[in-house]
Order: C-alpha cells, then sequence, then structure tokens
C-alpha cells in the first residue's frame, strides 16, 4: 500500500489508499475512517469511504489545506489496518427468489446456462463485504460475487425498480432501498428496511460490514412485511 | 404563521445550508445552488448563516401571506410583484396579511432566493431542511417533495417584528448575463488529460447544456481526452468536474450522488459553483485555474460577511 493525497478542491483531500478492488482493502479504509475522526474532530464535515479511497471534507473556516495535508500525511505513516474479527457479525437479509419480484432470473440463467436453483444456492451462498454506499440514501455496493454469476447490466435501466429489490451486476450485488431506476439484474426482494432516516444508525448496511442473502419462502417474505406487488419483466 | 402557496412554478423548494456528516450512507448534501444569492437574501432578512429559505427555479411562484411578514428577494430577477406593484430585487420587504406576491419567469439567471425573518421553519431531517427530491429527504414536508399549490410555508411569528434595513454592498450584486470566468482547482486526474484538451478547457469558452439541473451542469464546448477510462468509484466534493468517455464535462451541484467513477479535471470553488447555477442554457462561460488556497482566501472573505 502507497497512499497518495490528491486535490479534491479547497476543504477536501482524497486518500487513494490502493488501486484495485479488494475485500481487504476494507480494514485499512475503516481504519482510516477512525483515525480521521480522532485527528479531525470538530473540524471534520464528511468521510465518504468506497472502494480504494477516503474522501475526506473539513470545514474550510477552522482548517488551512495545507493543514489538512499535514494531518492526513502524519496519521497514514502510521496507520494499521483494522484486525479481522472472527466474532464480527454477519448481518443477514431475507430474500424472498421468485421470477414474480426478481424478473431477471431467466435472463441470469440464459447468460450464465445455470440453473435458478443453482443461481439462488451461489448468490446465498456467500458472504460479501460492503466495499461503499451511494446511487441513494443506504444503498450498499456489496462484492465479490462468485464469478459464475458475472452478467453485465440492462444496456438499457428500468424506469422504476422497486424498494428491496435483490440484483447483481458485474461481480457486485445490492439491494435498493427505495423505488428509483435501475439497471442491475433482479433476483428476488428483501423485506428488510435498509434506510430509515428515523433509526439511530439511519443505514441498514454499513461500509465495511459482512452480509449474507438468505433465502425465505414467499409466506415467511410476507410475514417479515415484504411487498409482493409483482413486477413485469421488460 | 404561513405564507399560503397559489402556484409553485417550476421547482420551488427549502433549502439551508445543506446536509452534512451523512454523505457516507449515500446521502446527498443539498443547500442552495447559488449560495451567493442564498446567504445574502438571509442577510437582507436578518438571519444568520444557514437560515432556511426558498430556492426558485425558473419563477412562475404566487403566494399569499396569511400574516404580516418580513421577507428578502435576491438572486435572478423574475419581475416580482406585490399585488401588482413592482418589487426591487435584492431587497428586503413586507407583506402584509392578505398580500399576494407574485413572481414571473426570469429572463436572466435562473434562481431566486426568497427568506422570511427567522428563517422558515421545517422539521429537520438527517440535521437538515434541505430538500433532496432525488432522495426523497427534506423540504416543507421532510420527504424531498417541492412546493405544491396549497402548500402552507411555516415561519416563526415573533421574529417578524424586525424592520432592519440593510443595504447590500453594490459589489454583490451580480449581472447574471456577464460571461462568467470560473476558478477551477485542478485535481486528481488532472495530469492525465491530453495536453490539447487542457490548452481548450481554459483558453475556449463553454456553454451550458440544456441537460442540466441540481445534480449536475454539464458543459458544452471542446472534448476533452483523458488518458484514462472509468475508474473505481470514489467520493465526490461539490463542484468536481467529471469528464466521461464522451469527452463532455459534467460539473457536480448539491443534489449530486456521493461516489462516482470518472476521471475528474478538477474542483470548482464552491462561489464558482453559485455563479454557474445561474447560468442558462446556451449562456458562454470560462474557466480559470485557481490554487485551494486562494479559493480558501476567498471562501472565508465571503463567509466573514455573514
Amino acid at each position: 500500500m502507497n497512499p497518495r493525497l490528491e486535490n479534491a478542491g479547497l476543504d477536501a483531500w482524497l486518500v487513494r489508499l490502493f488501486d484495485d478492488i479488494d475485500e481487504a482493502n476494507m480494514n485499512w479504509i475503516a481504519a482510516l475512517v477512525k483515525e480521521c475522526e480522532r485527528t479531525f474532530g470538530k473540524h471534520l464535515v464528511d468521510l465518504v469511504p468506497s472502494y480504494t479511497t477516503l474522501l475526506v471534507q473539513f470545514d474550510p473556516l477552522r482548517l488551512d489545506h495545507g493543514e489538512a495535508r499535514r494531518l492526513l500525511q502524519t496519521l497514514l505513516a502510521t496507520l494499521t489496518p483494522l484486525e479481522d474479527d472472527p466474532q464480527a457479525t454477519v448481518k443477514a437479509l431475507p430474500v424472498w427468489y421468485h421470477p414474480s419480484v426478481g424478473p431477471d432470473l431467466a435472463r441470469v440463467e440464459r447468460h450464465t446456462g445455470l440453473s435458478t436453483r443453482r443461481v439462488i444456492e451461489l448468490h446465498s451462498g456467500h458472504t460479501y463485504r460492503v466495499f461503499a454506499l451511494g446511487f441513494a440514501p443506504g444503498f450498499a455496493f456489496m462484492g465479490t460475487l462468485p464469478a459464475e454469476l458475472d452478467i453485465p447490466r440492462h444496456a438499457s435501466p428500468r424506469s422504476r425498480v422497486p424498494a428491496g429489490s435483490v440484483a447483481i451486476a458485474g461481480r457486485q450485488t445490492a439491494a435498493y432501498p427505495r423505488a428509483t431506476p435501475g439497471g442491475w439484474n433482479l433476483l428476488g426482494r428483501t423485506p428488510a428496511r435498509l434506510f430509515d432516516p428515523a433509526s439511530r444508525s439511519l443505514s441498514l448496511l454499513q461500509v465495511g460490514d459482512r452480509v449474507r442473502f438468505e433465502p425465505v419462502s414467499r409466506a415467511e417474505f410476507e410475514r417479515l412485511g415484504g411487498d409482493t406487488t409483482p413486477m413485469e419483466a421488460p | 404563521m404561513s405564507l399560503h402557496i397559489e402556484k409553485p412554478g417550476p421547482l420551488s423548494t427549502l433549502q439551508d445550508a445543506g446536509r452534512v456528516g451523512v454523505r457516507h450512507l449515500g446521502v446527498a448534501q443539498g443547500g442552495p445552488a447559488d449560495v451567493h444569492a442564498w446567504a445574502w437574501a438571509n442577510w437582507l432578512a436578518g438571519n444568520g448563516w444557514g437560515s432556511t429559505a426558498l430556492e426558485i427555479t425558473l419563477g412562475g411562484l404566487t403566494l399569499t401571506a396569511r400574516q404580516c411578514c418580513r421577507l428578502a428577494l435576491t438572486g435572478a430577477d423574475m419581475q416580482a410583484r406585490v399585488n401588482g406593484e413592482p418589487l426591487a430585487n435584492w431587497h428586503a420587504f413586507t407583506l402584509n396579511a392578505g398580500d399576494t406576491l407574485a413572481l414571473g419567469m426570469a429572463r436572466h439567471g435562473v434562481r431566486s432566493y426568497l427568506a422570511v425573518a427567522g428563517g422558515f421553519t421545517a422539521d429537520p431531517v438527517l440535521g437538515s431542511t434541505a430538500c433532496v427530491v432525488r432522495d426523497g429527504l427534506g423540504g416543507h414536508r421532510g420527504d424531498g417533495s417541492p412546493l405544491a399549490a396549497g402548500d402552507e410555508l411555516m415561519f416563526d411569528a415573533n421574529a417578524q417584528e424586525n424592520t432592519l434595513t440593510r443595504g447590500l454592498p453594490a459589489q454583490e450584486k451580480p449581472d447574471y448575463q456577464d460571461e462568467p470566468v470560473l476558478a477551477l482547482i485542478p485535481g486528481a486526474q488532472f495530469r492525465h488529460f491530453e495536453d490539447h484538451s487542457l490548452i481548450d478547457a481554459f483558453n475556449r469558452p463553454w456553454t451550458v447544456d440544456p441537460r442540466s439541473d441540481r445534480m449536475g451542469i454539464r458543459l458544452q464546448g471542446s472534448l476533452l481526452q483523458c488518458n484514462m477510462g472509468s475508474l473505481v468509484s470514489e467520493g465526490l466534493t461539490l463542484g468536481a468536474v467529471q469528464v466521461p468517455p464522451n469527452g463532455q464535462p459534467i460539473v457536480l451541484l448539491n443534489d449530486r450522488q456521493t461516489i462516482g467513477g470518472y476521471p475528474r479535471l478538477g474542483t470548482l470553488t464552491p462561489l464558482a459553483c453559485a455563479r454557474l447555477a445561474q447560468c442558462r442554457p446556451g449562456q458562454s462561460l470560462r474557466l480559470t485555474t485557481s490554487t485551494a488556497t486562494e479559493a480558501q482566501r476567498q471562501y472565508r472573505d465571503f463567509r466573514a460577511q455573514f
């Protein structure tokens, strides 16, 4: 790791820790988030972690741009990654995998040559890391999806993907916190409330979290409050 | 105490200084697209930095005062009238109960700001009243809705006693017809752009593309060539100038996505973003380079006025 600081405007630096996506990156980025919170204190405005970088935005009235750079250089010199915690909880997202709420199951079957049963086994049989939140509040980019499920996003996005939709694209997976346009391949739906402005953590999923998808029956999905409104194939 | 909305216009939203501390969750910043006109509207109304004011896009708003209140209007001139009588822009004024304020359409500039003494009152969502339609957060209802006919904009009756009359410093009243020169702080991928693209970027005029909104403003002109394609998505700041493979830059504004993966030329300063937000489709502008230190000095001078 050879961190670089890139100028991101009068009140921000972008810390580039890595060049490539890797699940191991997240332990370094989480450590850097903690150190920045400690070092910048009340001068900190926002931190935006992503796959290989951390954007550090500070209060331009209280802290000089050059001084912020020196603070970052100092803390990067002694940065060590957070230890992998074997006891760390894995967050489980229940999913009803079914063509009526996962209209791309057939497309995935055609593209990968795998049966729908196998697609579900592969998707739910892996623990994912949350690399970044973006696109919409609480939308978590998770990876790395098994290579067999690598399928491109739709050439033209749907104008409306229902809230709770569980989807894949490339080597990533995600769940849509609210209805938005979207181009990912829909496999099913989760009843989980992914973003709640009234809850303390706001977003169910946080960068660095470990997540598993757990197949549930329609009855269980409904019991958990899931919306069964079917979705037409495009 | 409230103002009753008769006609909302195409897009009218409440904006405070924006939502901070939640960008890591994918929540947009929001806040006024033109921080300069917004800040002066609050100042004229006697409010401190960060008070909630109304951002009116293009015009077409009509409202009636339910009670007497002290207001200020700045930004794009929308030929405002009170009960049919012309109203001066960039001034504070009083509406009496039953008075109607009507805005026409802006001929120059895009956005105007209406502030009320004490600020408009709305329940903050994630610490801010800023309305971000795309995120469904903030604004007068808390759910990201823009104003609609029949809505009431609430304010504090006790703050309306203020009859403060302040004169705006003359140099702070912009002429939105001018061709602006916008300061850009070179950033991350600057050196990956072709030499001729960098020369063109700062020596040839740009025009504003009609496909522009509070998320971003597209610029038309020279096509900028970068020797990098898409990148791994990374955090985006206000004013980041993204260049997708088609070579047409997009300047990201208040409602931008929190992360993105196109190479960036650099970052427009907050005051350059404010001026850009008043440029109409087809309007010409130029870019110039600045340093973070110089931009920080200018921003501190701006903020010291409030």
